[in-house]
């Protein structure tokens, strides 16, 4: 009767039934260590580990400026790709005049990969 | 698929994922060791088959250790979190013609959209351990996977080219008579989605983020316990999740003769995991500047010229079609395979 009731929908159902289903087991076995695993702290065992010696400095400073070159780089091509998506599904209906303007706008990416690499952005130093 | 039928798949996935994972480990231990000359476990059960369960009551039994400075909540979150999306890929792998959980029309997104969730996760780890091998691991991993998830998603788009739908169903349902794999564009879009699915779920040769060597653990370094368990559960299990989906999108998925189509699935994917298990067996690992130049300066152009050329494919006439494409991703790969490689130089302060 749901599948009447829903049609479609039904599948998102599914995907809703799993994910609240999934929660349970990552869940289960941690509450189960909770019960079962031995607590002995000490200050030793607190310290984050650096090879033995007291930890110098805290991680949470400044990164390299190259990963959020790499970060910029990603948004600019994962929005355009996103943008073929629609086009590909219907690729074999367009015909050519569609093909064309495809290759007109990947045209437009691969300069725009030609500019950052020789900007150098893409370069790890 | 009526309620009674997702209920019966929802716990038939999330039964069979911790099997399917522990012995994913074993299977892993046991090539690795055979190819390196070694046994592997073989003192617990007949040919070390009741290992993994060892292995599980022994993370149980393991205390569970949260440094110093720590954010507590996103360090105890991020292993629930990076469980959670890497069950529900699980949800659009078709074993069948009417055996899927959920037949979305956006299968594929849905699979990209839920498998970059664990990012997230492994970020939330990194940054939530507060130690300094940890957030590095995580950085690491970020770039990486963001760098690879380009080419991927290219190479998907142009399977859904071809296919003129997103829904894995019917992407399997379009490879009757024939592999997408035996096809120019099929052919070089499976090496590209391979070689970045090995560094989506972070396997050598790209297992930067948790390069024993320099990082002694990445991300989970601060992790002990059940909690490291977890990390090692979400790994295998995408492994085991992206293989299905590379046999499903161009290895004609449940699609074989005799054998039942979930059988035909199992050893496709199965397949997948062991040459993944022999790259592990066989190569050493990237450095990071190769890592990040071989996305960007090879992979990226490969793909994009694999969008035009599958286009070419399709519109020219058979032999000319195949000829041209061929050619055009011979040329991209011939021309970038030179340029991307970085130059060998000394580094007084080699940057992390």
């Amino acid at each position: 009767m749901i599948e009447e009731a829903i049609g479609y929908k039904i599948n998102y159902l599914a995907v809703l039934l799993l994910g609240l289903a999934a929660v349970v087991v990552p869940i289960l076995p941690l509450v189960l260590a909770k019960f079962i695993a031995p607590k002995k702290p000490s200050q030793g065992k607190s310290e984050p580990y650096e090879c033995g010696v007291p930890s110098a400095g805290d991680p949470w400073g400044q990164f390299r400026i190259q990963y959020y070159l790499y970060a910029i780089a990603f948004v600019v091509f994962d929005v355009e790709v996103l943008f073929l998506f629609p086009w590909a599904i219907v690729f074999k209906q367009v015909g050519i005049a569609g093909f064309v303007a495809m290759v007109v706008f990947v045209a437009v990416l691969a300069i725009g990969l030609v500019y950052a690499w020789r900007k150098g952005a893409l370069e790890w130093d | 698929m009526g309620l009674i039928g997702i209920l019966i798949g929802v716990v038939l996935i999330l039964a069979l994922a911790p099997v399917v994972m522990m012995y994913a480990t074993w299977m892993e231990r046991k090539t690795i060791a055979r190819m390196q000359d070694r046994f592997g476990p073989t003192r617990v059960g007949r040919y070390g088959l009741l290992q993994p369960l060892a292995d599980g009551v022994k993370m149980l039994t393991k205390e569970d250790i949260v440094p110093r400075g720590a954010d507590r909540m996103a360090h105890t979150l991020a292993p629930i979190v990076i469980v959670i999306p890497a069950l529900l890929l699980f949800a659009v792998i078709p074993l069948g013609p009417k055996i899927i959980l959920a037949d979305l029309n956006t299968g594929l997104l849905f699979f990209l959209a839920v498998s970059s969730v664990e990012t997230l996760a492994i970020f939330m780890a990194g940054w939530g351990s507060r130690s300094k091998f940890s957030l590095l691991g995580a950085i690491r991993s970020a770039a990486q996977i963001i760098a690879y998830e380009v080419p991927m998603v290219l190479n998907l788009a142009v399977v859904v080219m071809m296919a003129g739908s997103m829904s894995t169903a019917e992407i399997v349902q379009a490879q009757t008579g024939r592999w997408f794999l035996a096809t120019p564009w099929g052919f070089a879009g499976f090496a590209v989605f391979f070689i970045c699915a090995l560094a989506e779920v972070n396997r050598t040769p790209f297992d930067l983020p948790e390069a024993e060597s320099e990082l002694v653990g990445g991300f989970h370094t601060e992790y002990s316990g059940m909690k490291f368990a977890l990390f090692y559960m979400a790994e295998y299990l995408s492994v085991f999740a992206v293989s299905a989906l590379g046999a499903t999108l161009f290895l004609g998925g449940w699609m074989g003769p005799i054998l039942p189509g979930w059988a035909w699935l199992l050893i496709k994917t199965y397949g997948l995991v062991f040459v993944m298990i022999w790259i592990r067996g066989t190569w050493p690992r990237f450095r990071i500047d190769q890592l990040m130049a071989f996305a960007w300066k090879c992979l990226l152009p490969v793909s994009l010229a694999n969008v035009l050329a599958a286009g070419v494919w399709y519109i020219l006439p058979a032999p000319w079609g195949a000829l041209t494409c061929t050619l055009l991703l011979a040329a991209t790969f011939l021309i970038t395979s030179q340029l991307w490689i970085p130059k060998a130089r000394r580094v007084e302060n080699p940057a992390l």
